[in-house]
Formats: structure tokens, sequence, C-alpha cells
């Protein structure tokens, strides 16, 4: 009897005395994570499931991500086979609206160079010593995308997905904190103040429908790769322009997005385990993908600047800041500093068009770095 | 492959192959839009 009795308190026990200081510190993490998403707001869909699968994970002896653990099982179907991601997609296609890039498409130019914060961002994680394919899920977090970031990282480096997809998130949050100062910093006051007209060329219905075909056929041909992200968001897209599958475009933005969020912000956190996430190089992730972002929005800028030279001083090139994914907080970002030096500027709708501009172009970027992997042999 | 001659290859493709598919797609908005310009429609037409 009494030896039953110190089995079944050790067995109480064990989880107690089991408990490194690593999984404590693991658990303040995932504490921090939920602080920000419920307290600061920052991406809360995505960052209390992530807080608290971090911390889910980091309990000792639960096993949660053990063979037969809950998260496991969530982890294999929907990250490890990608489908997450591309499932989130399908739900972002169906709640853009590409129409103020319809109307004035040569802004669409702004989101490839809003994209070149990847590819820059690339070189640097492979000067400090990542390898490559981590170096690739480093610079995607320039994509300013989270499910981009997600679906390159779980392909390529799935050791790295919480890093990469904590700081892709965190950082897409903090858009209207790092992009003024260097708004300010690239621009004169004359350029800052300059008044764009009013690009309103209404779109027909049959544009519309095409756009998202024309570009998964055109996209996906050039870079297969890349097919299923092109195809997704476009598929989306065609949904809600269609009209004509009114619930499956309800359903693709509400219910099965807002389940894939859940699952997918508890698989990312359930890759948080300590020994995988308490190292050097997740502090440098965090710090490259910082990088990538600012260098997103200075070669925008600058790509800006260039159009407003080309353009006879007709473009401000405030709005190159807006050619990122992230979508309409960036747009909504230019707008705001647009006003500060103008106050009868309204550059929103400009400021959408590259906004949207940078959605494709992040998902173009990221299929073009996967079929030119795959070219390499790579992958 | 050394990590340079990988990394220049596929920043400068990067760049490169998505300014140009961005590029394209501006042509083909503008195709489309020539090709199924806007129609307003007519109120009394959709009155009848």
């Amino acid at each position: 009897m009494e030896s039953a009795l110190i089995s079944g308190f050790q067995g109480l026990a064990s989880g107690i005395t089991n408990l490194g200081v690593d999984q404590v510190i693991m658990i303040l993490v995932g504490s921090a994570l939920l602080y920000l998403g419920i307290k600061k707001g920052y991406e809360p869909l995505l960052l209390v499931p992530i807080g608290f699968g971090a911390i889910l994970v980091n309990i000792p002896l639960a096993d949660l991500m053990g063979e037969e653990g809950f998260l496991r099982f969530f982890y294999d179907i929907g990250v490890r086979t990608e489908i997450f991601p591309l499932l989130i997609f399908v739900g972002i296609g169906a709640m853009t609206d590409f129409q103020p890039l319809l109307e004035n498409p040569k802004i669409i130019l702004l989101g490839a160079a809003g994209q070149f914060g990847i590819f820059l961002t690339l070189l640097l994680a492979l000067a400090v010593g990542f390898d490559k394919l981590d170096a690739v899920a480093v610079a995607i977090i320039g994509a300013c995308d989270g499910p981009t970031a997600i679906y390159v990282s779980a392909k390529f480096a799935p050791h790295m997905l919480g890093a990469v997809s904590v700081a892709a998130y965190s950082y897409m949050s903090l858009v209207p904190l790092i992009q003024p100062p260097i708004m300010r910093l690239l621009t004169t006051d004359r350029e800052r103040k300059i008044v764009m007209g009013a690009a309103k060329q209404p779109v027909s219905r049959a544009t519309k429908i095409l756009f998202p075909i024309v570009v998964t056929v055109f996209a996906s041909i050039l870079a297969p790769k890349g097919a299923p992200l092109i195809g997704t968001v476009m598929l989306g897209n065609l949904m809600k322009e269609s009209g004509v599958v009114d619930r499956l475009k309800k359903a693709s933005e509400n219910e099965i997005a807002n389940i894939v969020t859940l699952l997918l912000g508890l698989c990312i956190g359930a890759t948080m385990e300590a020994d995988k996430f308490l190292r050097a190089q997740t502090l440098m992730v965090l710090a490259l993908g910082f990088v990538a972002i600012c260098l997103d929005t200075v070669v925008g800028i600058l790509f800006g600047k260039l159009m407003c030279v080309l353009s006879g001083g007709k473009i401000n090139p405030l709005i190159g800041a807006a050619g990122i994914s992230a979508f309409p907080m960036s747009a909504r970002v230019v707008q705001v500093e647009g006003q500060k030096y103008n106050k009868k500027n309204y550059l929103l709708m400009h400021a959408m068009s590259a906004n949207a501009g940078g959605q494709i172009g992040s998902v173009i970027a990221a299929a073009i770095m996967l079929s030119v992997l795959a070219g390499m042999g790579i992958v | 492959m050394d990590i340079w001659t990988f990394g220049f290859t596929v920043a400068l493709i990067g760049m490169g192959g998505t300014m140009l598919v961005l590029w394209c797609m501006s042509l083909f908005i503008l195709l489309l839009k020539k090709i199924f310009p806007y129609q307003a429609e007519d109120p009394a037409s959709k009155k009848g």
C-alpha cells in the first residue's frame, strides 16, 4: 500500500520533476505571443493559437508532438502535406478584390519591386552562414505573406517553421511601425505631397472573371512548382468574381479559413519545442525577417521614385511602400503618411492597387523561387 | 554549386522573373480591358 501511494504521487509529480528551464522559457514565449495577440491585437487570429500551441507542446511528458499526439496528427495532415496554407490561400483569394489593380495595371510593377527584399535577404542569410534551403526559408519572410512563408518553410526547412511563421506574422502586424520611418527617410517633402489623379477606370465583369484564369495559366506555365500557390489564390478569386458559387465563396472565406487558421496556428505553435526553438539561429531568423521587410519597403519606394520620374512626377513614390503583401494594412499606412504632408491627398486607391500587386507578387516570387530551385536540382 | 553561385542565380532570376511576370500580367490586363471594355448598364433596359 505504501509503495503504491509513493508510486502514485511520483506519477502525479512527474510533470513537475521533468519540467526544465528551457520548457519554462518556451511557456513564457507562448504566453508573450498570447499577450501580443490578446492585449495588443497583433494578428490575434494566428498569434493566439500559435502561442497556445507553443505552451501545449512544451508541457513535459504530454508528448503532444509524439507519434500519437493530437498536434502531430494535425501537423502531419495539414502542414507536412502543405494543405493548410493552400486552403488559406483559397480564402484569401475569395476575400481579395483585385479591382483597384485592374483599374490601374501599371502599378502592379510596384508589387514586383516589393518582393526584392526576399532575394536580397537570401544573400544576407547565406552570408551569415545559413545553408541554402534554410536561407530560402528565412528569405521568404520578406514575402510579408504568412501562408507563403509557411508553405515554403514547411517544404524546405520544417525545423524553422515556428521561427519563420512567428517572424512573418509579427512583422506583418508591425508594418504600421516599420514602414513610416523608411518612407520619410527615402522621400523628399515635395515627393510626399504629389497628388495622384483619380484612377477610376471601370472594369467589365468579363475582365474580372478572366483575370484569375489568365494569371493561373500564364504564371503556372512559367513557374509550374508554384502552381498550387497561384492556383488556389486565383480559384478563390474566380469564385468571388463569377458570382455563381456564393456558398463555396462564403465557406472558403469563413468556415474553411477559420478552421484551417485555428489548426494551422496550433501546428505552428507545436513546432516551437524548446530544443528546436531556443537556439541562436532563431534570433538570426527574427533579425533577418525584419531586414527582409525593411528591404521590401526600401526597394518598393525606390521603384516608386523611378516611376515618379518616368511618369513626369505623376506618381507619388510613397505608394511604392504598399507593394508588399500585407493587405490592406500597408495601403492604409501610405494613405496616413500621404495625408500628413498634404491633407487633400487621397492615395488610398492607388496604394490599394500596389498592395494587390504585392499580394500577387509575393505568390509569383515564391513560385519562381520554387521553380528555380527545382531547375537547379536543389530540391 | 557554391553558395554564392546559388544565391546570385536565385536572386537574379527571382527578381527579374517576378518583374517580368508582373509586367506581362499588366499587359494581359490591358488586353482584357481592350477586348472586354466596360459597358455601363442602361438604367432604362434594367427597368424593362
